[in-house]
């Protein structure tokens, strides 16, 4: 019987797992050195901020790996023997596979900053940080002040989950606007204020220059660049995004750039070894894609493509339409299609913004300023039907039929107040004032 | 690694030190308005009942609603669920058991020991707790309180303060909003308020809480009070044909519209107790399939439990005066089997692929009713059925589900097994309720797309142990008897993925294995199988 192994049990590995389950027979074996079970990374959060308790982020009961024949086994593969087709452990077991999948992940990013390494530091991705967190921050007399560096998803979440707490929170941001690198700037300037409100001390074009020790090691201050100013805290946060967690790999034959070299059909250099999600890396992007896609989405579609490969039936990753979707604080943000920010907006894009006066609520739709064609659409406050979208890109719907229907593909609860009147009235009144 | 953040046993510790001095003021205030019902109840003699009691109602009341607001108007709209298990009340902790025990207690003693509350025998006088409520049994109804009158009034208390708690809680939704000022109300007017006025009117009548149907109520079609509503003139048939009339065709038409939660997440007693009192206990309540499994045979047990023993019950009466009822003991049974069967048959024809093994169960609940009631034609004598009276078999369930699983599991353990335990897996309505939303009804939780993040926040905070992500991470929809449509996993999710809808029947049941957002041809190749 085939042996399939498959490193690392997130999303990628286990939806390719329970994919090749379905279509198979094989043997199948998971390894983690995270945790004994698969669990919801995006979770990790809630568990801190008491949401939850850490069962409650393990989307499958325990029995269920049994069940459907999936071996799970906690061990830290240090290196891969491609010739051999063996995965050596470390502590010192060896494993012998005939189809590997890589799907190891992210971790987060570090860049060099002085005390980077100091107790107290941390990124917030791994079990493990999560557990950090807790030791340093368990509640705000222990943890008098907090400290994020980066500000993406993971950076005002961690902001998010420390002011659960009660925990003072300092949260540095490169950029001129939070997250405005992807996110146009009406948006930003939105959620820049919407942390404002929640008493997170936002601090714009801001950058780390060191971080400061006390005589046990532990983090006492922190530096900033600009204005040299010293801001005393026990906790630094590290999310600058994440790169994908693959140093395992350097001393192996398999190709490797920041990720795992891959193909189309997520094949990498070497006959038999794949890898999926956050770690590997198109030799050239998809569309608008990136190389690397960090995305729980995206994670688990080429999980249930590499199955369809593994299985017999050789097919190329082929992502349909763009989405996600985040939460800032308790603004839902979700997005389909393309809408860029700034950074990277091709030329011909051209964007109609809407603002609710609550300022928790707006939505931007990008569209093709030569022919009106829809692009894509960001949306705060409002959730909108991900299938309706969909079907909208498929069908290249221009943007006025969008803004027409756009009730169509409202999602919200029943009962709420529906703006597509308000949104159709200023995009009616924007396209006179910008014709007239 | 310990997320518990007070891991001490000290009474007096675990979360005070999240309390606010508002939020401690005002648990002081509620804390001193139940003491005075305590003295009460050790038959301090209070001078002047009536002031004594709209204190301690007032103190109750007041005290949450200074509590919510500060707890929730002091922050920004969303979702306040942080440390809820971290607190020792909402995890299991010291002040979880110790508030179920108080609980529990209180039950046992409503039902069964009711003189120690004060209930006078016999036409004495009131005396302790139920003493304290006299005056406003008085002024409401003009006669003394029973038990059932403070029990029904700290009920409705609970409901509208507790709902004014969860309005505040969730002020940026609209449904949740709704949906509690429809409990609040249901409760104030239809359980509380108008069945004293009714007694005022027409003091012939039993207690009756229109909205209260059989089988919930399984006590509805007793003799005593089909007697009394036959003799209760207009008012009392009207009474009487409403309450078939709610069973055989209001519910139905409703449950196909909008699905179960019409009742029991908008309009039901227990539901809005649960809802509002019982929203800090709705993670309580267990995911694992094994739960699910119990569930599905304890309510259906209790569903052919109740069916049988009001068809005995109305069977042995029907006996004592042929020439009273226009109804006959035979044409009533037939009538029971013939309707049970059409709908087996009904079900079977049109649903049996979607029952799938579920219909060898479903088999057995009706052949073992029909055999009964075979066996209660054959075998029954004028004042028997079988060996035992039909009484025996109505005081067993009176004291098994009606007291025992509704009353003092049901919500007694609220802390322990979390608020809908007796909705879950006791009430018989909920189980005709729930297979009617599952087989016929327009309701569903819609999911959407792909967006799912498998978090776990929806199967967390249902109350009814569905394990809704199971359903969201595979992009189906969620069509399940047990839900409520009490609407809080579409409230949590972080994502926006779950919307509580009615539409068409069609593709109301839709698994997938790739979701949407992947390549389509392989969404076509996978999903088509």
């Amino acid at each position: 019987m085939e042996h399939i192994v498959i490193i690392g049990n997130g999303i990628s590995g286990v939806t390719l797992a329970r994919h090749i389950r379905k279509l198979s027979d094989k043997k199948i074996t998971i390894i983690s050195a995270e945790t004994d079970y698969f669990f919801s990374r995006t979770a990790l959060m809630y568990v801190y901020m008491g949401h939850m308790k850490f069962e409650h982020t393990q989307p499958y009961e325990n029995w269920f790996w049994k069940k459907n024949r999936i071996e799970l086994r906690k061990a830290y593969v240090e290196q891969v023997d491609t010739d051999n087709k063996a995965l050596q452990f470390a502590n010192g077991e060896t494993l012998n596979y005939d189809k590997l999948i890589i799907a190891t992940g992210s971790k987060p990013n570090k860049f060099g900053w002085p005390g980077q390494d100091l107790n107290g530091v941390m990124g917030m991705y791994h079990k493990q940080d999560l557990e950090n967190l807790e030791k340093y921050a368990p509640n705000n007399k222990v943890c008098k002040r907090a400290l994020i560096v980066g500000g993406g998803l993971i950076g005002i979440e961690l902001a998010e989950m420390l002011n659960s707490r009660n925990i003072p929170v300092t949260f540095l941001v490169r950029e001129s606007s939070f997250w405005n690198g992807v996110l146009p700037e009406g948006e930003s300037q939105m959620i820049n204020r919407h942390i404002k409100n929640h008493h997170i001390d936002l601090r714009l074009s801001t950058n780390l220059k060191e971080i400061k020790s006390d005589e046990h090691g532990n983090v006492k201050s922190v530096v900033i660049e600009e204005t040299g100013e010293e801001i005393p805290c026990t906790v630094v946060g590290l999310t600058a995004g994440v790169s994908p967690n693959i140093d395992f790999l350097k001393s192996s034959k398999i190709e490797t750039d920041r990720g795992v070299k891959v193909n189309r059909y997520l094949e990498t250099n070497i006959p038999d070894v794949y890898a999926i999600g956050d770690c590997a890396e198109q030799h050239e992007a998809i569309g608008n894609r990136r190389p690397i896609e960090a995305v729980w989405y995206t994670g688990r579609m080429m999980g249930e493509t590499l199955a369809q490969t593994i299985c017999g039936n050789r097919i190329a990753y082929k992502p349909g339409h763009w989405f996600n979707s985040a939460k800032f604080l308790d603004i839902e943000y979700q997005t389909y299609g393309w809408v860029f920010g700034e950074r990277g907006r091709p030329d011909y894009e051209s964007h109609f913004h809407w603002k609710h006066d609550d300022d928790t609520k707006c939505i931007t739709v990008a569209y093709n300023k030569n022919n009106n064609e829809f692009l894509g659409i960001n949306t705060f406050g409002i959730r909108m039907r991900h299938e309706t979208f969909d079907r909208w890109l498929t069908e290249k719907r221009d943007v006025d039929y969008v803004m027409t229907h756009l009730s169509d593909a409202n999602f919200d609860p029943e009962f709420y107040t529906h703006f597509e009147k308000d949104i159709l009235n200023a995009y009616n009144n924007q396209l006179q004032t910008a014709s007239s | 690694m310990s997320n518990k953040l007070n891991p001490s046993m000290s009474l007096a510790k675990p979360d005070a030190q999240d309390l606010s001095l508002k939020q401690k003021v005002a648990v002081g205030m509620g804390v001193i308005g139940l003491f005075i019902l305590v003295l009460a109840l050790f038959n301090l003699d209070l001078p002047n009942k009536a002031i004594f009691l709209t204190i301690s109602l007032s103190l109750i009341t007041i005290g949450t609603i200074i509590y919510a607001n500060d707890a929730y108007l002091t922050k920004l709209k969303g979702i306040k669920n942080d440390g809820v298990w971290f607190k020792s009340i909402s995890s299991r902790g010291t002040l979880g058991w110790i508030t179920g025990l108080v609980l529990t207690s209180f039950y046992v003693v409503l039902y069964f020991y009711e003189g120690l509350l004060g209930a006078g025998a016999d036409g004495a006088e009131n005396t302790g707790l139920i003493a304290l409520f006299d005056p406003l049994s008085k002024l409401l109804s003009g006669r003394p309180a029973s038990q059932w009158f403070v029990y029904g009034t700290l009920y409705t208390v609970a409901i509208l303060a507790f709902g004014y708690k969860f309005i505040l809680k969730y002020r940026h939704n609209r449904y949740e909003q709704i949906r509690t000022i429809s409990v609040m109300f249901f409760q104030l007017a239809f359980a509380f308020l108008i069945p004293e006025f009714m007694y005022v009117m027409n003091s012939d009548l039993p207690y009756n809480d229109l909205k209260n149907v059989w089988p919930l109520n399984y006590y509805n079609f007793e003799q005593y009070r089909v007697d009394s509503f036959i003799n209760g003139g207009t008012i009392g048939m009207v009474m009487l044909i409403f309450g078939i009339l709610s069973i055989f065709v209001i519910t139905p038409i409703l449950t196909f519209k909008y699905g179960k939660r019409w009742y029991c997440s908008w309009v039901c007693g227990c539901g809005g107790l649960a809802e509002t009192a019982g929203d800090s206990f709705r993670q309580l309540s267990d995911k694992s399939q094994n739960a699910w499994k119990i569930e599905r045979w304890v309510i259906h047990s209790v569903l052919v439990f109740v069916v049988l023993m009001t068809t005995a019950v109305i069977y042995t009466y029907l006996g004592y005066d042929p020439n009273k009822y226009w109804l006959t003991r035979d044409v009533f049974l037939f009538s029971v089997a013939g309707f049970l069967t059409l709908v087996f048959a009904l079900t079977m024809i049109f649903k049996r692929q979607e029952l799938g093994k579920d219909a060898k169960y479903g088999a057995i609940g009706y052949f073992v009713i029909i055999i009964a009631l075979i066996g209660i034609h054959v075998f029954s004598s004028e004042t028997k059925l079988f060996l035992f009276k039909a009484e025996t078999l109505r005081s067993t369930y009176g004291f098994l589900i009606g007291a025992i699983f509704s009353g003092v599991i049901g919500t007694g353990f609220y802390p322990i097994f979390g608020n809908r335990v007796w909705c879950r897996f006791g009430c018989p309505m909920a189980a005709i309720l729930g297979f009617q939303q599952r087989m016929f009804s327009r309701f569903r939780i819609t999911t959407n797309g792909g967006q799912c993040i498998s978090c776990g926040n929806c199967s967390t905070y249902c109350e009814m142990g569905i394990d809704v992500r199971a359903y969201a991470q595979k992009g189906e929809n969620i069509v399940r008897s047990s839900c409520v449509g009490c609407g809080i996993c579409s409230a949590v999710c972080p994502r926006g993925v779950l919307k509580l809808e009615n539409d068409s029947m069609k593709g109301r049941i839709n698994p997938t294995e790739v979701l949407l957002g992947n390549d389509v041809d392989l969404m076509d190749l996978v999903n088509q199988k």
